[in-house]
């Protein structure tokens, strides 16, 4: 556990520091190169505002009216044919829209039904191996004005079907059920 | 799609509230994630600086350069269409490497530049190219060799062993990713069968 802590304190310091080093070493104007390259980020998270603001709150307006757990509820029956712990369908669907919502959820769980149970262990492989598609749609494509998505969309949501779904049945394996 | 998606949970919410009582609760909702939304923008912004003006120094050092030389041979066959020594295949590069090691913040922002140069790539075009949408099919799927948030909420709770999920979570992304990537073939080829590409 110790050396898992250290490399996740020093990884990000040990990166800048060696960016550094190198750019001095090939006698670039460090600071300068910094300075132009930041000044991108200003107007590209201005850029990215009317994107999330319109996601966010469609999302929340599904959540807070209650249509979310219905969804949840209507879905159930299926997931409990086929084994899988209903308590785990809300993190699924919510997963790829809001991740802050998920994370939410994945602490829950863990609280609830305890971090080493079926369920706790199942929530977190979920959380640590999925991401959030809405988000990472919503950004990237809001920051460089990509109107027309194309195929995106449904790619990311069914390969976050496919993670979940390897997600349930790579914890039966280990763990058991 | 993503406009009836959009609209769609929107309307569904509002209606379900009208039947469901929860009106109050929708009212609320909508003012409290519009200002959760700027918010973290702003949040974002001091993280998009400061990363952007790091990756600015790799990419004048020559340092991101190199680094996407060295993964040639397996990114060049997930992206044909981006030529190996363009600078978009540099950014992807350390988009996933950032992504790998759960560096999430600097992820981000390195992803924004991949697509601005995949945009350029594509003729500046406002629709989504092949290669962009592979792209998303690898993020979404995000490889991440350590959960870093996931141990720390197990620890929190007192897992037994905190780390036990590592190696079975890197299995369900790796699971994932490759789905991913195949998902994004199929789609390719669909489209180029009807024509579309």
């Amino acid at each position: 556990m110790a050396w898992l802590n250290v490399i996740s304190l020093w990884m990000i310091p040990v990166l800048i520091g060696f960016i550094l080093l190198y750019a001095t070493y090939k006698k670039v104007p460090a600071y300068e190169s910094f300075v132009e390259g930041g000044k991108e980020g200003i107007g590209m998270a201005f850029s990215i505002i009317p994107f999330l603001v319109g996601m966010l709150v469609a999302i929340s307006i599904f959540r807070a009216s209650g249509a979310l757990d219905a969804a949840v509820n209507f879905v159930k029956p299926a997931f409990d044919l086929i084994g899988v712990p209903s308590e785990i369908l809300p993190l699924a669907i919510i997963r790829p829209i809001s991740g802050n919502a998920a994370l939410g959820m994945t602490s829950d769980l863990i609280s609830v039904y305890g971090p080493d149970s079926f369920v706790g262990r199942l929530a977190a492989t979920i959380q640590g191996s999925t991401d959030t598609t809405f988000y990472v749609l919503t950004v990237y494509f809001g920051a460089v004005g990509i109107k027309r998505m194309g195929d995106a969309l449904k790619v990311g949501l069914l390969a976050d079907l496919v993670g979940i779904t390897a997600a349930i049945i790579v914890v039966i394996y280990f763990f058991g059920y | 799609m993503v406009n009836y998606i959009w609209v769609g949970m929107t309307l569904i919410g509002i209606v379900y509230a009208m039947f469901n009582g929860t009106m109050e609760q929708v009212n609320e909702a909508v003012f409290k994630s519009a200002k959760e939304a700027v918010t973290l923008c702003i949040g974002l912004m001091s993280i998009l600086v400061f990363w952007l003006g790091i990756m600015k120094v790799a990419e004048d050092s020559k340092l991101l350069e190199k680094v996407s030389l060295m993964t040639k041979p397996v990114v060049r066959r997930l992206f044909p269409e981006v030529p190996s020594s363009h600078p978009a295949m540099g950014y992807i590069v350390s988009n996933i490497m950032a992504n790998m090691f759960g560096l999430g913040n600097a992820a981000t922002p390195l992803g924004i530049k991949a697509m601005e140069q995949l945009k350029k790539l594509n003729g500046d075009k406002t629709s989504a190219s092949r290669s962009m949408i592979t792209f998303l099919a690898i993020n979404t799927s995000s490889v991440t060799l350590i959960p870093t948030t996931v141990i720390a909420i197990r620890m929190n709770y007192h897992a037994s062993s905190p780390t036990d999920i590592v190696f079975p979570t890197l299995i369900a992304t790796v699971i994932s990713a490759i789905g991913g990537i195949l998902i994004d073939r199929y789609f390719y080829y669909r489209r180029k069968r009807k024509g579309r590409e």
